[in-house]
C-alpha cells in the first residue's frame, strides 16, 4: 500500500537520489552510517546526521519509521531490548560511544532520556524520584546535600511550585502531566549534556503539552534536546532542526523552518501536509 | 398517563425495574444458583469445622482457660496440658525456615526473571516447581537419614565451637531438633516463594527498568532500586505464602524435629511444633481432656495462621495504598 503510494514520487525524485541533508554548524553528536536491528529485522538503515549543540532537534515520521529506535541508539538503550543490535558510529564530542571499552552506564549518565509514558518510580517520594539518578553515583547522601539539586531540577522542570509542599508524597500521586515533568526533572538532575525525549507529550492533554514545550525551550539554553514526536505542530513550534524519517531512512534533515515551508523531498511534503502518516 | 404509571409502580413495586432489565435465561439462572451453592458450601465447611473443633476442645478450654497458652507442661498421666512449647517450636522453626529461604528464593527469582538467558530460565523454573511437588514424607525421610547426620556433624559441631557463646548454639548436637526442622521447612517453602516472586518481578513494567537504566543505573541498581521496590507488596505476599506453608507443615517436620516437649533457646535441642504434636499423639490420646487439649492446640495453630494472613493482607494493602494506584 505504502509502496504503491511512493512509486511515482520516487521516480520523480530519481535524478537526485541523495537525501536532502543539511548539518547544523556546531554538532555535539555526529552519527555515521548507523544501522540498527531487532533480531534480523532492520529498523534503522544507514543514517548519518549531526545533532546541533544547545538546540532542539525534532524527529518526525509515521509510526514504525524507526524514530524511537534511532534516539535509543544515541544513549545505548537500544541494546537493552532483546535482539537489539547496532552498527556504525555515534560520535559524541568526537568519541564513538559504541567503541569497545566504552561503558554504556557512563554514556547514559551523560545522555539522559525521557520516555513516552511517564515512568515515575511509584515506591519513591517525589523528592527521591528526582534524586534517584544522583544517588546512583553516591554510596550515601544526606537529604540536605540533595535539597539544592532537587529544587533546582524541579524549578527547571516548572514543577517546583506545584510540589514544593508535598515532596514526601509518592510520585504516583501526581497527575499525568506532572508525572512527565517529574521525569524531566529526574533526567535534568543528573545534569546530562543531552536529553532525549521519546514522544514526551503523546499521553498528555494540551495544557500539559504546552508546559512541556515551554520547558524544552527553557532548558535548551543549557542542554541539547532531541525529541521524537508524532505531532508536527509541536516539531514546528519548538525545534530548530527537523529530521524526517521514513522506513528506517533519513529522508530529509534541515532547519525546521525550511523543512516545514520548503521541503526538498516530495515525501516530506506529503507527510507534513497530511497526505499520509 | 403520569398517574397511571405511578399507580402501576405502587401496586407492583419493582416490576418496572424487572421489565427494564432483560430477563435472564433459564440456563444462566441455574448456573448462578449452582455456583452460589458451591460458594456457600465452602463457608459452611469452614464454619462447621470451627464449631466442631470448638465443641471437642471445650473440656480443655474449660479446665485450663488462658493458662493453656502459657503453661509448659504436657503430662497425659496427670492430665496437665499447656501449649507454649508447641507454639514456640512452631514459630521458631518457621522463622529459621524463612531466614534461610527468603534470601535464597528472592535471589533465585531475581536470577530467573532478570539475568538468566531463556534456555536456562525454563528448565530452572521447571525444576524449582518440581521441588514443590515432592511429597513431604519423602523430604522428611531424606531429611532424617541424609540431612540430620550431616547437620549433627559437621554443621552443629562447627556452630557450637565457633558461635557457642550465643544461647542459640549451645548444648549437645543432637541432629534432630529446631535447626533441622527449620532447614527442612526452608527446602519446602523455597519453591513457593521463588515461583511467586519470579512471577511478581516479571510483572514489573519494562518502562520502570528502562527509566532506571536511562538514569545511568547498572543492572544491579536497576534491580534493587526499580524492580524490587515496585513489586514489594507482591514479594511480601510471596513470603507470607511461604510462611503459611511452613507453619502448617506436619509430616517432614515431625520426622526431623525430635518430638520432645522443650522450651529452650538452643536450636540444637529437639522440640515440637503444634502440627507435629497433634500428628504424633492423636492416635494414642485417650480421655476427653487429652483429646480436647490436642484439638485446642489445633485451634491455636488455626488462630496463628489466620493472624499471619491478616497481617499479610494489611501489609500488602498498605504498600498498595502507598503506591497510590500509580501505573
Amino acid at each position: 500500500m505504502m509502496n504503491d503510494l511512493f512509486r511515482p514520487i520516487v521516480t520523480a525524485e530519481a535524478p537526485d537520489k541523495k537525501p536532502a541533508l543539511h548539518e547544523p554548524p556546531r554538532c555535539i553528536i555526529k552519527v555515521k552510517d548507523l544501522s540498527a536491528w531487532y533480531g534480523n529485522k532492520i529498523v534503522i538503515n544507514d543514517i548519518s546526521m549531526g545533532i546541533g549543540k544547545q538546540a532542539i532537534t525534532a524527529l518526525i515520521g509515521p509510526s514504525g519509521c524507526g524514530k524511537s529506535t534511532f534516539i535509543r541508539c544515541l544513549n545505548r538503550m537500544h541494546e537493552v531490548v532483546e535482539g537489539g543490535r547496532v552498527s556504525g558510529q555515534v560520535l559524541k564530542d568526537g568519541q564513538d560511544i559504541y567503541a569497545p571499552g566504552v561503558d554504556p552506564v557512563d554514556i547514559r549518565r551523560r545522555v539522559g532520556m525521557v520516555f513516552q509514558r511517564a515512568s515515575v518510580f511509584p515506591a519513591m517520594s517525589i523528592f527521591n524520584n528526582v534524586a534517584s539518578g544522583i544517588t546512583l553515583t553516591r554510596f550515601w547522601s544526606r537529604r540536605s546535600d540533595l535539597q539544592d539539586v532537587v529544587e533546582r531540577s524541579l524549578r527547571k522542570a516548572a514543577l517546583w511550585d506545584e510540589v514544593k509542599d508535598k515532596l514526601d508524597q509518592p510520585g504516583s500521586s501526581l497527575s499525568g502531566g506532572q508525572q512527565q515533568r517529574l521525569c524531566i526533572a529526574r533526567a535534568i538532575a543528573i545534569e546530562p549534556e543531552i536529553i532525549l525525549m521519546d514522544e514526551p507529550c503523546s499521553a498528555l492533554d494540551p495544557i500539559s503539552t504546552l508546559k512541556i514545550e515551554e520547558l524544552m525551550l527553557e532548558i535548551k539554553k543549557d542542554y541539547t534536546v532531541v525529541i521524537v514526536t508524532h505531532n508536527m505542530q509541536q516539531a514546528a513550534r519548538v525545534s530548530d532542526w527537523t529530521g524526517f524519517l521514513l522506513l528506517g531512512e533519513l529522508i530529509e534533515y534541515s532547519r525546521t523552518r525550511e523543512v516545514f515551508t520548503v521541503p526538498k523531498d516530495k515525501r516530506t511534503e506529503d507527510y507534513i501536509t497530511g497526505r499520509f502518516g | 398517563m403520569m398517574k397511571k404509571s405511578e399507580q402501576a409502580t405502587t401496586l407492583l413495586p419493582g416490576l418496572r425495574h424487572k421489565e427494564a432489565a432483560a430477563r435472564p435465561r433459564v440456563g444462566d439462572r441455574i448456573f448462578s444458583k449452582v455456583t452460589l451453592f458451591f460458594a456457600l458450601l465452602i463457608v459452611l465447611i469452614l464454619a462447621g469445622l470451627l464449631i466442631a473443633l470448638n465443641i471437642d476442645a471445650w473440656p480443655a478450654v474449660q479446665k485450663f482457660g488462658l493458662s493453656f497458652l502459657t503453661s509448659v507442661s504436657w503430662d497425659p498421666v496427670r492430665e496437665e496440658f499447656g501449649a507454649l512449647p508447641a507454639v514456640y517450636g512452631t514459630l521458631l522453626s518457621s522463622l529459621i525456615g524463612l531466614i534461610i529461604a527468603v534470601p535464597v528464593s528472592i535471589g533465585s527469582a531475581v536470577f530467573l526473571s532478570e539475568l538468566a538467558p531463556e534456555w536456562l530460565c525454563r528448565p530452572c523454573s521447571f525444576l524449582i516447581e518440581m521441588l514443590a511437588a515432592i511429597p513431604s514424607v519423602i523430604i522428611g525421610l531424606w531429611g532424617l537419614f541424609v540431612m540430620v547426620p550431616f547437620i549433627r556433624n559437621p554443621i552443629e559441631k562447627w556452630l557450637g565451637s565457633s558461635l557457642g557463646f550465643l544461647p542459640f548454639f549451645q548444648g549437645p548436637p543432637f541432629g534432630v531438633g529446631f535447626l533441622s526442622a527449620g532447614i527442612i521447612l526452608a527446602i519446602m517453602v523455597i519453591p513457593i516463594i521463588t515461583a511467586v516472586s519470579r512471577d511478581v518481578m516479571r510483572a514489573v513494567p519494562i518502562t520502570q527498568r528502562e527509566a532506571m537504566l536511562a538514569l545511568g543505573a547498572t543492572r544491579w541498581e536497576m534491580i534493587t532500586r526499580a524492580v524490587l521496590p515496585y513489586c514489594r507488596s507482591g514479594l511480601i505476599g510471596a513470603v507470607i505464602l511461604g510462611l503459611g506453608r511452613a507453619l502448617g507443615e506436619t509430616m517432614a517436620v515431625t520426622m526431623v524435629i525430635g518430638n520432645s516437649y522443650n522450651l529452650t533457646p538452643s536450636l540444637f535441642s529437639p522440640g515440637v511444633t503444634i502440627a507435629s504434636k497433634v500428628a504424633s499423639e492423636f492416635s494414642e490420646a485417650s480421655g476427653d481432656l487429652y483429646i480436647g487439649s490436642l484439638i485446642e492446640l489445633a485451634l491455636v495453630l488455626f488462630g496463628i495462621t489466620l493472624l499471619v494472613n491478616i497481617i499479610a493482607r494489611l501489609l500488602v494493602w498498605r504498600s498498595i495504598s502507598v503506591r497510590g494506584g500509580g501505573e
